[in-house]
């Protein structure tokens, strides 16, 4: 078991049906996740990033079971989470949490901070009553907050206090994994540098590992160890952080990191690719799901889907030019 | 927002004027509590007895020995309103109450679990809402006699449908925030969620709705027994008065006017009552300090 992974999923797919009409007949398919697969190791960040819409959140949402995985597995030292059945999940809860991007609807509006720290422990029944009311004091101050503002409603808080109340309240469980699903990107700048620093001190202290979902290379490049790029629903390119950024493979993972704005005026864009719309998850293009922006493509994009295939390093590329 | 600027300053001793600010409350809750203390203090409130007839003075207008004049048997009306309010209050508080209650269970438990049990529930609602209420009412009170308690069912069985259909609609945009996600991200219980995640939230538009609805299953009563179907005479309700008092309205208006009035002036309460209630039960509106949003 020790060479287990902490965290592994296999071909994991969300499918959302569309329906229309009276009958409800379907449709179409919205394929949000269509069969990825990686690792987390403990005390591991993992990154996951594309454009809005490739299907990063939605993997986060099914890791916890949020929503229902149309395919894969997913398993957990080792152990299959079986077709996410209700017993199965409220144990596996207690190892895995999520930190959602949205400080305002992430916090139930009537609920005092104590409450929502605590709810964690009392659905689990974990001590006392007494002994919940200390970890709530003390998982406060673990990230940052007085004691003695528990008593307040979440509109008392700044964003920054009150994704660190979401923060206390992933971690009151203790998991061994916490799905943070852009936790920063609706921050100010130097309170994305607090939180983040918060997350890597946890880390060290707790050991507890991150899958981190982010478009925000630059907050990507700070957290992370291991980087997976997706587009469409499909992961391109997953590698360590340094090789990713000095060196990326996958077209697509160039151009991300290409649009990303530099402070360098004489550094300009020059990578090639169109930043045309990203084609729609309802009518994926054939082949390559990336070739219909990429400047590399020939018919043998448009024709077969690209495996992802190994290179030096341990690195994985679905790419057929690269 | 003059309000705003001026809390920021304002200790937590300063926090009960910040209540008697909304003037709609208050006003409300004037009237609300006055009809409240003449139904439970009837009897010493009132001048004269329900039934006690003055035959000298029949139809007698305002004046000092009867306040607010005598109908036709030379009853006191002011005695008999404020006996009236006992009614009145009894049917729509057992009335509104049994309603939100079958209602908001409902409503959260079709709109949390959706699917075929949303899909039931939802169409058993559209069979209420099918029918004219009124008719309803009539029908239930029909077969089931009259009676305070009767006449409060036959309004529950009109009346839950509102409810039911906000709360789900309110449950339906709940669901989907990120605080219920993170509550079954815990593992919480559906029961757990709907209880306190989702009603809290939802209980803004549950208390306007109860608060309207006191005034209208007041107005119903009223209606029914000015149909001839509600608690009979001599029981003093209001809807009566009203409705015997347009016989007489050529000469005597004051006993359909001041009943009329009565009716008018607690549902008016109510709903005031009921919307200041919703602004101060936001916890947003108690600690307006610190916050940002």
């Amino acid at each position: 078991m020790a060479d287990d992974p902490l965290l592994s999923v296999e071909d994991l797919e969300v499918h959302f049906p569309i329906r229309s009409g009276v009958l409800q007949r379907q449709v179409g398919v919205v394929k949000a996740v269509d069969g990825i697969s990686f690792s987390i190791g403990r005390q591991e960040t993992l990154s996951l990033v594309g454009e809005s819409g490739c299907g990063k959140s939605t993997t986060g949402l099914a890791l916890m079971g949020l929503i229902k995985p149309t395919g894969g597995r997913v398993r957990f030292e080792g152990q299959e989470i079986k077709s996410f059945s209700r017993p199965a999940l409220k144990a596996y809860r207690r190892r895995m949490q999520i930190v959602f991007q949205d400080p305002f609807s992430s916090l139930n509006p009537r609920q005092r901070v104590r409450d929502a720290i605590r709810s964690a422990l009392d659905i689990h029944q974990v001590g006392s009553r007494k002994q919940r009311e200390d970890e709530v004091a003390q998982f406060m101050e673990r990230v940052g907050l007085r004691p003695d503002q528990a008593n307040n409603f979440p509109h008392q808080f700044s964003g920054g206090q009150r994704q660190r109340i979401g923060i206390a309240r992933a971690l009151a469980l203790k998991p061994d994994i916490i799905v943070c699903d852009e936790p920063v990107s609706a921050l100010d700048v130097s309170v994305q540098a607090q939180i983040l620093n918060l997350l890597s001190d946890l880390q060290q202290e707790l050991g507890v590992s991150f899958l981190f979902i982010s478009h925000d290379l630059g907050v990507v490049e700070h957290i992370s160890q291991r980087v997976a790029v997706m587009y469409l629903g499909k992961i391109v390119e997953i590698a360590d952080k340094t090789s990713i950024f000095s060196e990326a493979i996958h077209p697509y993972t160039e151009m991300l990191l290409a649009s990303e704005p530099t402070l360098d005026p004489r550094k300009r864009h020059t990578f090639s690719a169109s930043y045309d719309d990203v084609p729609s998850a309802i009518n994926k293009p054939t082949g390559c799901p990336f070739h219909t922006r990429c400047p590399l493509s020939t018919d043998q994009c448009r024709r077969d889907e690209p495996p992802l295939s190994s290179r030096q390093d341990g690195r994985l590329v679905a790419c057929h030019h690269r | 927002m003059q309000r705003l600027t001026r809390a920021s300053g304002w200790g937590e001793a300063m926090r009960v004027p910040a209540i008697l600010r909304n003037s709609s409350l208050v006003l409300g809750a004037v009237i609300t509590l006055f009809i409240v203390f003449c139904a439970l203090f009837a009897p010493y409130i009132a001048t004269y007895g329900v039934n006690e007839m003055d035959m000298r003075n029949r139809f007698a207008g305002p004046s000092l020995q009867h306040w607010l004049g005598t109908d036709n048997f030379g009853r006191d009306l002011w005695s008999r309103l404020v006996f009236g309010a006992r009614v009145s209050l009894s049917v729509g508080l057992i009335s509104v109450g049994g309603a939100a209650l079958i209602g908001t269970t409902v409503g959260l438990v079709a709109g949390y679990l959706r699917g075929w049990v949303d899909l039931l529930l939802m169409r058993i609602t559209d069979i209420f809402l099918g029918f004219p209420a009124i008719v309803l009412a009539l029908a239930l009170i029909a077969v089931l006699g009259p009676g305070i308690f009767n006449i409060s069912l036959a309004l529950i069985a009109v009346f839950w449908t509102e409810y039911a259909r906000v709360v789900r609609s309110t449950t339906l945009v709940l669901r989907e925030q990120n605080y219920v996600q993170a509550a079954q991200a815990l593992g919480a219980s559906p029961l757990r969620i709907i209880f306190r995640e989702i009603l809290p939230n939802a209980l803004g538009p549950i208390i306007v709705l109860a608060s309207l609805g006191l005034g209208t299953a007041i107005i119903a009563e009223s209606a029914l027994s000015f149909l001839g179907f509600g608690l009979p005479p001599p029981t003093p309700t209001w809807g009566w008065t009203l409705a015997y008092g347009t016989r007489f309205i050529r000469d005597e208006p004051w006993l359909s006017i001041i009943s009329g009035a009565t009716i008018m002036i607690t549902v008016l309460g109510f709903n005031l009552f009921g919307d200041g209630l919703r602004d101060i039960l936001d916890p947003r509106q108690l600690t307006r300090s610190a916050g940002k949003k």
